[in-house]
């Protein structure tokens, strides 16, 4: 049993995959659909893969369509990152993310983000209202 | 959250799938951020986009029954009249029948059918203080902030769920407390045209998060001037709200703007900070040599239409010119005889029509010159390279075909 932190439900469901970290905000328009590439120019996850993980970042950015229409593109190729933990989130990204049905949780306490690093396989539970770091 | 018993019944399906479903979604949202209940709005406007994402969303809340309780405004997509009549770039079939759905979608949903990214400057103004829901980069922070009214930066998503139900969570902006300022923008350049407005709104990694609290700006700003800050500070960062001291209602003081509080930060704004970004900011070109000028990201005002107007008739552009506006400016500058001098010089003034749309199909790999960077940013990601210049310069560009 890994380390368990309190959160804050956003969008419902659970999931765990290997983490992946940004400390840059993400608009889901610039992450490639084929693949779940970030394509963004010089962003820190440029070229890398956020499709089927837990993507830990501060917020989104971006005009009030990005989001979703991102996430969707995604969806089509099965390549939605598989929960989103986030820490100022926004309306847009919020109805984004319940929409599209991904789970979300904010209020990660200051020792979970001292504690998690890439490729961690981290159970997010935002029903129960828990991240786990395995 | 508390929700009335209507409320209730909404979100239990005996107002249909449709609004049950909006509903849950507002609620989700609502919860999100603590909103202890759901306010009633009379307006709204969605940011239609005519994307995958916008149609399948559309059509979804369709099959499921909902209707529109609050008709709002909505963003252009294409016009399908002017881009399948003469046009000499046949749209294919395919993103045709795409604008058809889209169109049919929101014609069912009962929403009004204004294609136009501009609802605040003539077609859909609140009052001081209403509360209502306006999602589109350019249309949040300018009724906030310029209306005085109450809107959180809705998705166009949530705008929508909104319309279909009546009401919105009460949270985040629609509070006083949430409205204050926390940042202190001092402006020493010089804001000569609505151009340098759309330069300020693109300083987001200066401003840094928060409500910036603009000074030194001049006395008298244009609606238009005031559009283009509020579409780039959401190009360039995520802003529902801002004031600009002496001229926004909620600003008559710095010390009211910043609710008595000591602001988080100072930024200093200059010409050189302006200038800077303009050079970054444009695609490389080869001596110059432009392909096609466009404005209106976003829509140009009936006001600028007659400005270009009054600077190309009798002459000849040597390169396209489309000047994207809503239907209402389209109609008045077909009877002011205004588009009769921009035809006949070679300019297209193209209703219900956004830059980042496939009709542009065409001009993949061509580059553009135009005065707004929120023009430039979105149809980059199809291919189509942009030079930023004033309005003037990009006029002159249009005459010569070539950017100096």
């Amino acid at each position: 049993m890994g380390k368990r932190f309190a959160c804050h439900k956003i969008s419902e469901g659970k999931a765990s995959a290997p983490a992946i970290l940004s400390h840059e905000r993400i608009m889901f328009y610039q992450v490639r659909p084929e693949d779940g590439m970030m394509e963004e120019k010089n962003h820190e996850l440029q070229g890398r893969i956020i499709a089927k993980k837990v993507l830990i970042f501060p917020g989104g950015k971006g005009s009030s369509v990005v989001q979703q229409d991102g996430l969707y593109h995604l969806d089509k190729f099965q390549n939605m990152p598989s929960a989103l933990i986030v820490q100022h989130p926004d309306p847009v990204l919020v109805a984004g993310a319940i929409i599209m049905e991904i789970p979300m949780v904010d209020r990660l306490p200051e020792e979970f983000y001292e504690t998690v690093k890439d490729d961690d396989v981290v159970v997010v539970n935002a029903d129960e209202g828990y991240v786990e770091i395995q | 959250m508390i929700l009335t018993e209507e409320q209730q019944a909404m979100l239990e399906g005996k107002y249909g799938e449709g609004a049950a479903y909006a509903m849950k979604i507002q609620v989700g949202i609502g919860e999100c951020f603590d909103a202890p209940r759901m306010v009633p709005i009379k307006r709204a406007h969605v940011a239609l986009s005519n994307q995958d994402g916008d149609l399948w969303f559309a059509e979804k809340l369709v099959k499921a029954g909902a209707k529109c309780r609050v008709a709002p405004t909505v963003n252009p997509g294409f016009c399908l009249s002017y881009f399948c009549g003469n046009w000499p770039h046949p749209v294919d079939e395919k993103d045709y029948e795409h604008m058809q759905r889209t169109d049919n979608a929101y014609r069912t949903l009962g929403a009004v059918l204004s294609y136009n990214c501009t609802p605040y400057i003539a077609t859909n103004v609140p009052n001081f203080g209403e509360v209502c829901a306006f999602s589109e980069s350019s249309a949040t922070p300018y009724v906030n902030a310029v209306w005085g009214a109450r809107s959180n930066r809705e998705s166009a998503n949530s705008a929508l769920c909104a319309a279909v139900t009546g009401c919105v969570p009460e949270y985040g902006l629609l509070l006083d407390e949430n409205r204050k300022g926390d940042i202190v923008v001092r402006v020493e350049a010089d804001m000569k045209t609505a151009y340098e407005y759309h330069l300020l709104g693109m300083m987001g990694d200066l401003i840094g998060e928060g409500i910036p609290v603009f000074t030194g700006l001049p006395k008298v700003i244009t609606p238009e001037a005031l559009r283009n800050l509020g579409a780039q500070l959401n190009t360039s960062g995520a802003y529902g709200m801002y004031h600009i001291v002496g001229f926004t209602p909620e600003a008559p003081t710095l010390e009211v703007a910043l609710g008595g509080k000591k602001p988080i930060r100072e930024v200093v704004i200059t010409d050189k900070d302006l200038q800077d970004f303009a050079e970054k900011f444009s695609d490389e070109t080869k001596n110059g040599k432009v392909d096609f000028a466009m404005f209106g990201c976003p829509h140009f005002t009936l006001e600028e239409a007659k400005y270009i107007a009054d600077r190309i008739e009798g002459k000849k552009l040597a390169i396209p010119m489309y000047i994207l506006v809503s239907s209402h400016a389209e109609q008045m500058a077909e009877r002011m005889g205004i588009r009769q001098v921009l035809t006949e010089a070679g300019a297209d003034l193209i209703p219900d029509t956004c830059p980042d749309q496939p009709v542009w199909h065409y001009l993949i790999g061509k580059t553009g010159v135009t005065e707004s960077p929120k023009c430039a940013y979105y149809p980059r990601r199809r291919g189509i390279n942009f030079i930023l210049r004033d309005l003037d310069a990009c006029i002159e560009a249009a005459l010569t075909g070539e950017v100096k």
